[in-house]
């Protein structure tokens, strides 16, 4: 009997042994990303590193694209076969992701995690990315549009600062016009919406929204180009270019933080490009106010989990640990947080050192808890092209404002 | 029987590899890596493509879903074709006309017997080897509002049009900007057709009073008519692709007058998320590429004189 119990244990020894020694199996997971920054990426890998540790079977990649034409470089990716596990979406093209069913749900595993704190994520950020109640991205940025002003070359046009404005209460859309209009005829540039470049019209939210207008109805399926707010506001937009010179032409190449010119409005992480050598006496303020009122406008980016990767379940866990609240913590050092919690002057500052306490208080966390997002549409790519080649016809100096707006809408209105 | 064993035993002998076989298997094992070639890169994704123009798929949601000949309708109904086919039409007219007269022009100048003729020669080559994005972008700088080319002309008092947001100037920018990046190409087969031409025969028309537009059009064009034939195919298949210049300058624009075919495939399949249609589209500048290249080929009895 004894010889049989060792035989017994030994062979149970053979068969237990050799399967405890052998690891689980690997599996790689791939975060698409439109930063190539290093200072990004290192954090991201220190996240990674620490989510290895815990799970040694899974290992993290970051897959950096370029920014330019980063969505079809993404859904080339889908199409090929070789989709990311994780990516990055931009707010413009939520609706397409969101909608379609490419992305997997995350709530429960979100809830499933201890500590997540989902309550903690707000939800004015998390209403891009959530459909029927399901939850398919996590809106790790969430960037307001400031304007960063140069108060040399405003004072060298004899104009007041947006700072004696905004302490007067005239911080307006027609106080800006008047600073951009004289800082124009004193031969610097006047007001830069960055990266609109008459293509991307989108960008111009930042100064519709301060009339109340928007591109479409609130669901998505009346195109509203044509009615008074976004008329008056186009029209505004359209005379500070041809008439007052206050915004550079189509096809005028002029950059703000070079000292071109007198305003610019942007997202504030573009901090990071104020001059370091000569420097200027630069200000963040928030958007003027416009014949709507007060406003702000956010820009976010969300990240989700593809259906169709490889490891769906993997992926989503990942990045449930990538957004706790420790590592979201980590992550504001970059990317304004959607936490209520992280979103105080304290965590901001220590994460935005160039901006002083005032910029960080009226810009970054009024311009969160208020901000509306940029607009987003399912099938945004198409409505982009199909209004930018129809406003086209707005960028000369002669335009016919309310018809050229009404072209947009017979162009787009059966996209909606 | 004696014959019959003795015509099994003939063909027994007779061995399997013979001079024929041999010669056949050695031709196709040459040919083998480009048919492979051929077969993989070509044949297998033009019959892709054609079963992708019969389904709808959209890489978003996941969906390929046959659809029969719906996309096809759909391109013939499509309001925005006119306007495309408008603009490649142009696009390729002003290319052809205008490439081919100034690489034709370009290789009769440094055709001439001069010293240093050869820096010139290289000079005007040099954009081909040039890499077209970087080369694009340039131009990009160069015609913007403020940028160098109205600068220049302002350096002589003309104020410059806004050359890439006008839809006459951006066509003609995005013309020109491929012309001087590929003339070197046409110019060099121009040069080497010229050269080719025999000097006698410039000797006896010189002898006969003839004068040089006259040697040029009864001597020169027909000698080198074959080129010419060569040249127009090229560069008329070459801009039926062009697609970096438009995406770096004007990306389709202003409105859609530079929205050429390519590009327009481009939008709908990689911007849209349309495969399918985009696959439809591919299809049709197939017909278009095949049928110009079969009528310029057919041409040639008419236009192409002393074909070897």
């Amino acid at each position: 009997m004894k010889l049989f119990d060792l035989r017994l244990a030994a062979l149970a020894a053979g068969i237990a042994l050799p399967l405890a020694a052998v690891p689980a199996i690997a599996q790689d997971i791939r975060m698409a990303i439109w930063s190539a920054n290093e200072a990004h990426l290192k954090l991201f890998n220190e996240i990674a590193a620490a989510y290895t540790a815990q799970h040694p079977e899974v290992k993290v990649s970051f897959d950096s694209l370029p920014f330019d034409g980063y969505t079809t470089t993404l859904t080339t990716q889908i199409a090929g076969g070789n989709a990311p596990d994780l990516a990055w979406i931009l707010e413009t093209t939520a609706g397409d992701f969101v909608s379609s069913g490419a992305l997997s749900p995350l709530k429960a595993t979100f809830e499933g995690v201890a500590d997540y704190n989902l309550a903690d994520v707000t939800e004015s950020a998390l209403s891009l990315w959530t459909a029927d109640g399901e939850i398919y991205a996590y809106p790790f940025s969430t960037s307001p549009f400031g304007m960063f002003v140069n108060n040399d070359v405003i004072k060298a046009a004899g104009q007041q600062t947006p700072a004696e404005l905004i302490a007067a209460g005239e911080w307006t859309w027609d106080k800006a016009e008047a600073i951009n209009t004289a800082v124009a005829a004193a031969g610097k540039q006047g007001l830069i919406v960055r990266d609109f470049d008459y293509k991307v019209w989108d960008n111009l939210a930042s100064i519709w929204n301060g009339w109340g207008a928007s591109p479409w109805s609130a669901d998505g399926k009346t195109c509203t180009f044509t009615e008074q707010p976004m008329v008056d506001a186009m029209s505004f937009i359209h005379k500070a270019i041809f008439t007052d010179k206050a915004i550079p032409g189509p096809g005028v190449t002029a950059d703000f933080f070079a000292g071109d010119a007198a305003m610019t409005i942007t997202q504030i992480s573009r901090a990071s490009l104020l001059p370091k050598e000569n420097p200027f006496n630069w200000d963040l303020v928030p958007l003027p106010s416009g014949p709507a009122g007060e406003y702000a406008v956010i820009g976010q980016a969300g990240i989700g989990v593809f259906a169709s990767g490889k490891n769906p379940a993997v992926a989503a866990d990942f990045l449930a640990f990538f957004s706790n609240p420790d590592n979201a913590k980590k992550l504001a050092k970059f990317f304004p947080p959607p936490r209520s919690s992280l979103l105080n002057a304290e965590v901001l500052g220590a994460a935005n050192p160039l901006l002083s306490a005032t910029q960080i208080e009226n810009v970054v966390i009024k311009g969160i808890s208020t901000g509306k997002v940029k607009p987003g549409h399912a099938g945004f790519a198409e409505i982009q092209q199909t209004a930018r080649a129809a406003l086209d016809a707005l960028w000369v100096a002669d335009a016919d404002v309310p018809a050229v707006l009404k072209s947009v809408c017979d162009r787009i209105q059966p996209m909606l | 029987m004696p014959t019959a064993a003795l015509t099994a035993d003939r063909s027994r002998k007779r061995p399997f590899w013979t001079m024929e076989r041999r010669d056949s298997l050695a031709g196709y094992l040459f040919i083998a890596p480009q048919l492979c070639g051929i077969v993989l890169f070509v044949l297998i994704p033009l019959g892709l493509v054609v079963w992708y123009s019969l389904h709808e798929w959209n890489v978003l949601a996941g969906t390929f879903r046959f659809v029969g000949d719906a996309n096809y309708k759909k391109l013939a109904a499509d309001p925005a074709l006119p306007e495309v086919l408008g603009a490649t039409a142009i696009f390729s007219a002003g290319l052809v006309v205008f490439n081919l007269s100034l690489a034709l022009l370009l290789a009769i100048l440094v055709n001439q017997k001069l010293r240093g003729i050869t820096v010139f020669r290289t000079i005007f080559f040099s954009p081909v080897v040039v890499s077209l994005v970087a080369w694009t972008i340039v131009w990009n700088f160069l015609l913007q509002a403020n940028g160098g080319i109205n600068g220049l002309l302002q350096v002589i008092g003309v104020t410059g049009p806004n050359w890439l947001r006008s839809p006459p100037t951006a066509m003609a920018s995005v013309i020109v900007v491929q012309v001087f990046k590929n003339v070197g190409l046409n110019m060099v087969l121009f040069l080497a057709a010229l050269q080719g031409v025999p000097r006698e025969l410039y000797e006896a028309a010189r002898v006969d009073g003839a004068s040089r537009w006259t040697q040029f059009h009864a001597i020169t064009v027909p000698l080198i008519s074959p080129t010419i034939l060569l040249t127009m195919i090229i560069t008329i298949v070459g801009s039926l692709q062009v697609f970096a210049q438009i995406a770096v300058l004007t990306q389709g624009g202003p409105g859609m007058s530079t929205t050429v075919l390519v590009y327009y495939l481009y939008q709908q399949a990689f911007q849209f998320h349309r495969f399918g249609y985009g696959a439809t589209i591919s299809i049709l500048l197939f017909l278009i590429v095949a049928v110009l290249t079969f009528a310029q080929w057919q041409m040639r009895k008419r236009i192409v004189f002393y074909e070897n």
